[in-house]
């Protein structure tokens, strides 16, 4: 609770709305007692008085009355008013959604549908309507208020018991013999009565403004008595004479709603979680680079080069590396794999190569990126644009996630020709089509007009290779492209990709967990862990004699290459969390053979020939 | 689609149904002797049996309902005691020039309050998001009624720009550019707490889209950052903001009975509180149905558009 309240007022706003709302209650609260003149009295002599005249801070009205006086006891009413009609439809609409939820069947059905019917009118309408019946006073208007807003409390408050209903405690209140009414009272009340507090205090507001609205209209409170409605609206007839009139009860309905308006988002924010993990910010264009970065030349040849990158996520004050120093290549024609388990920062790294890691929280903190020459980190938006898709090319993991829902999938390919090639759309089309020929979708012209949800995983899939493939690209960075398949199509995906390989000379980055993947597709592997990599050579040489510790472990899990279904789960123990590595080797927790020297400090990445490991113990020597 | 809009059409017969029976339930709570509540106590004997007649008070409550509704599905809405005039060309008229207010404050709510949020959101706590922010949080806490006072003081007393109330000018108006001079204030105080709302929500299923992964693929596939914003991101939020548009149109429908009253806009929401005070019930009663029954055929228009947009969504 203190944590709550610390959270309230950290929002500045909120604590505006507080303090301003705070103000007006204490002013209500005194008016009987503070000296003011009788609110009611007229004095024609004194009409119009302008505010600051004397004995009127605020002037007077047409009949000569005290406007402060007035407006003190005209917040009070629309107050007095709007709260009770508040708790009057609270209280009403949760004991019917209440006992509708918690009965269920038949009586819930009829209940809920009236509740619809009471909503299918526009608002203001209903309130109208009883008013019209019931005649015209501040009373009337209260009930119709609190009328019109019971079926938004009804509506809420049984989905809500409904949820509670099914749950266990119930039932055991049932078996242990409690009466019906016990059980509401004692079980589901207390559990449901946070949420009607919160949707009251959230609809006070409005039923404060729409009480205000009646009595606008004259339908509300009747002379002599005002509340800020009705003071509103006789001061209308001197709008152009004395605006003040008008303006004194305005700003203050406008500063009771603003302020209300003001606590409720801040509470709504104080219990949202995610706004605190700063989860609802949205990715930027590009990854943010930090101004501390400085580029690092490439240590070796090839058509994309990484050098000593790192990516950090920043959430709050803790700072997660996920990736730390990574220098990686690839040839043309080559397929490099990147292995490791989730969060071992080998998806992070390849997202990272054109700036597509989402920013905030990620951060580019150090490395660089060369491709045909050039550092891709830093690089001005547009000529990152200009590459992504074009020369070098995505395929995610899951394709119903990764491909817009709503557009037609030829639609989807042909954008991605059109965004980097000034051609119409009907040879744009063309193109798609013939790309998902060559992906081999069977029936291409009928495929072009699905969305992505008629489609099966696989043949997903094999759209978002076409996606990848339509501007020839040089490169492909492929992020566990077949983890969301079975294993046969996994099969046809993976034998697709060599084709595709093989027959355009495209160098290939395979981000996969799964080394039977990797012995069938790839050259050379590179083995992640907590951010690094552990080992990097070869794929038959790795596979053959893996030298790291947990790279043996990962081959171990495979049961047989490319076949049956393999898990990670296989080795003990848990990933680290790459916000608070121990020194030292991250795996150590997790090794059978580690030893003191080993949680020490930092172990290079040592070995030649293409051929690293980082470790002090090596399965196997490498010379 | 065409067997979608039939059947939403069939599921609202029940709805309009629902609403002749509380309107009529709530005008059955008039106390006492209904005639007499209506025409006042001044009513003349023949007048209180003439309404007791035309209301078909003797007879018991649920045939009173059958021959009413019975009435208004032949376009009988009955005749208003206070207008002298049948009921049904009263709200026709009244409420086209409701809908002409209430349907161009809907517009410009609609355009200004999404593209507020895509702003808001693409530029989330950047200068222009905060701008947004703050104005909209003033916007949805000042009450329509206020505000459309303080316009006319500003606009039409002060700086003379616009006329200060009504539909058209008395002399000589009455043409097209006469009725936008008239528009121009009283729909934009209509549609402000609406903008604001839209524009929250827009913010808020922009952010929630933006950070799907498939506009990190439009990303990766290298289209230009605005086309990610306003063409995919938006496209997939509409799904999310079109209902709230639906909800919106009834607030601003609902809302123009102020601002009617503010600019004396000849609508039907001024003649409903005109009615209310004059107690002429069959205008009230024929009004409220009227536009009650508007109003749900909107929203099955909404559900429509939202079938059309959305695929995923078996029609
Ligand atoms: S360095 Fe030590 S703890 Fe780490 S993998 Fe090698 S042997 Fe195990």
């Amino acid at each position: 609770m203190t944590g709550f309240l610390k959270l309230l007022f950290r929002n500045r706003l909120a604590a505006m709305g507080a303090v301003i709302l705070g103000a007006i209650l204490l002013l209500v609260i005194l008016t009987p007692i503070l000296p003011l003149q009788n609110p009611d009295v007229t004095a024609t002599a004194d009409r119009f008085q302008r505010p600051l005249s004397p004995g009127h801070l605020l002037g007077t009205d047409h009949l000569g009355r005290d406007l402060l006086a007035r407006l003190l006891y005209g917040t009070r009413l629309s107050l007095i008013v709007g709260v009770a009609a508040a708790l009057i439809a609270g209280i009403i609409g949760s004991a019917i959604g209440i006992t509708a939820g918690y009965f269920g069947g038949r009586l819930d059905n009829i209940v809920m549908r009236g509740v619809d019917m009471l909503m299918a009118f526009p608002y203001i309408l209903l309130a109208l309507a009883i008013v019209a019946a019931l005649g015209p006073g501040l009373m009337n208007a209260l009930i119709a208020v609190a009328a019109v807003n019971i079926p938004f409390f009804a509506r809420n408050i049984r989905g809500i018991t409904v949820g509670l209903a099914g749950r266990e405690f119930i039932d055991a209140a049932k078996l242990s013999g409690m009466g019906h009414t016990r059980i509401i009272l004692t079980e589901l009340l207390p559990n449901v009565l946070p949420v009607i507090i919160i949707a009251m205090s959230t609809t006070v507001g409005w039923m404060i403004l729409e009480t205000a609205g009646l009595s606008f209209l004259g339908l509300g409170s009747q002379p002599p008595q005002a509340d800020l409605g009705s003071m509103l609206g006789e001061a209308r007839s001197s709008l152009i004479t004395s605006p003040y009139v008008s303006l004194v009860p305005g700003v203050m309905i406008f500063l009771i709603v603003m302020s209300i308006n003001l606590l409720g988002d801040g509470v709504r924010d104080a219990l949202d979680p995610r706004l605190r993990s700063g989860a609802l910010s949205r990715p930027l264009a590009t990854t943010l680079v930090s101004g501390a970065r400085r580029p690092v030349p490439p240590a070796r040849d090839g058509l994309l080069q990484i050098a000593d990158l790192r990516t950090q996520f920043h959430v709050g004050s803790r700072i997660y590396k996920a990736v730390d120093g990574v220098s990686l290549s690839v040839r043309p024609g080559e397929c490099l794999g990147i292995i490791g388990e989730s969060g071992s920062g080998k998806s992070v790294t390849a997202l990272s190569l054109m700036g597509l890691v989402a920013s905030p929280p990620g951060i580019i903190t150090g490395g660089s990126v060369w491709f045909d020459g050039r550092d891709m980190i830093g690089a001005p938006y547009e000529d990152l644009r200009r590459i992504r898709g074009d020369r070098v090319a995505y395929i995610f993991q899951d394709p119903l996630s990764t491909l817009h829902p709503l557009y037609r999938i030829g639609d989807q390919l042909a954008e991605a020709i059109q965004a980097h090639h000034k051609i119409g759309k009907a040879e744009a089309n063309e193109r798609a089509l013939q790309l998902l020929r060559d992906v081999r979708i069977p029936n291409p012209e009928s495929r072009v007009r699905n969305y992505p949800h008629e489609m099966s995983g696989g043949m997903r899939q094999r759209v978002g290779i076409a996606m990848a493939l339509v501007n020839d690209p040089a490169v492909i960075i492929a992020d566990e492209p077949t983890t969301a398949l079975d294993v046969t199509v996994q099969a046809q995906i993976l034998m697709l990709l060599e084709d595709l390989r093989r027959e355009r000379g495209l160098a290939i980055v395979f981000i996969t967990h799964d080394f039977g993947v990797v012995g069938q597709l790839c050259d050379r592997v590179a083995v992640m862990y907590a951010g690094r990599i552990v080992e990097e050579g070869p794929t038959a040489e790795v596979l053959a004699r893996p030298s790291h510790p947990y790279t043996k472990r990962l081959i171990a899990c495979v049961p047989e290459l490319g076949q049956g279904r393999r898990e990670m789960a296989a080795i003990a123990g848990l990933p680290p969390v790459v916000s608070d590595l121990p020194p030292g080797c991250a795996f150590a927790p997790r090794c059978d053979k580690a030893s003191d020297s080993c949680r020490k400090g930092d172990i290079a990445l040592s070995g030649s020939g293409g051929r690293a490991v980082r470790c002090l113990f090596p399965e196997e020597a490498l010379t | 689609m065409g067997s979608y809009i039939i059947k939403r059409l069939i599921s609202a017969i029940p709805v309009l149904l629902g609403i002749t029976i509380i309107v009529f339930l709530i005008m059955a709570m008039i106390p006492g002797d209904p005639a007499t509540a209506i025409l006042g106590s001044y009513a003349t004997p023949e007048n209180v049996a003439r309404l007791n007649r035309d209301l078909g008070l003797d007879a018991p409550l649920v045939k009173r309902y059958f021959i009413w509704l019975g009435n208004m599905l032949t376009g009988d809405f009955g005749r208003s005691y206070s207008l002298n005039r049948p009921v049904l060309d009263e709200i026709t008229e009244r409420f086209s020039a409701t809908l002409i207010l209430a349907g161009v404050s809907f517009v410009l709510c609609s355009i200004l309050g999404i593209l507020a949020g895509v702003v808001s959101a693409a530029r989330q706590y950047g200068w222009a998001d905060k701008l947004i922010t703050l104005t909209v949080l003033v916007g949805i806490s000042v009450p329509s009624f206020f505000l459309g006072m303080m316009m006319i003081l500003l606009f039409a007393v002060n700086l003379r720009w616009l006329p200060v109330s009504g539909m058209y000018a008395i002399y000589g108006g009455g043409d097209l550019p006469d009725l936008l001079r008239h528009l121009i204030m009283p729909s934009l105080a209509l549609s402000v707490v609406a903008t604001g709302v839209i524009a929250r929500l827009a913010r808020s299923a922009m952010l929630e889209v933006l950070r799907q992964d498939f506009i990190r693929t439009a990303r990766a596939k290298g289209v230009p950052e605005r086309r990610v914003i306003m063409g995919h991101a938006l496209r997939a939020a509409m799904v999310s903001i079109i209902p709230v548009l639906g909800i919106q149109a009834g607030f601003v429908l609902s809302g123009s009975v102020y601002i009617e009253i503010v600019f004396q806009w000849p609508g039907i929401g001024r003649m409903l509180v005109d009615a209310i005070l004059t107690r002429d019930i069959l205008l009230v009663q024929g009004g409220v149905v009227f536009v009650a029954a508007c109003y749900v055929i909107f929203n099955i228009i909404v559900d429509v558009a939202q079938g059309m947009l959305d695929p995923r969504i078996k029609t």
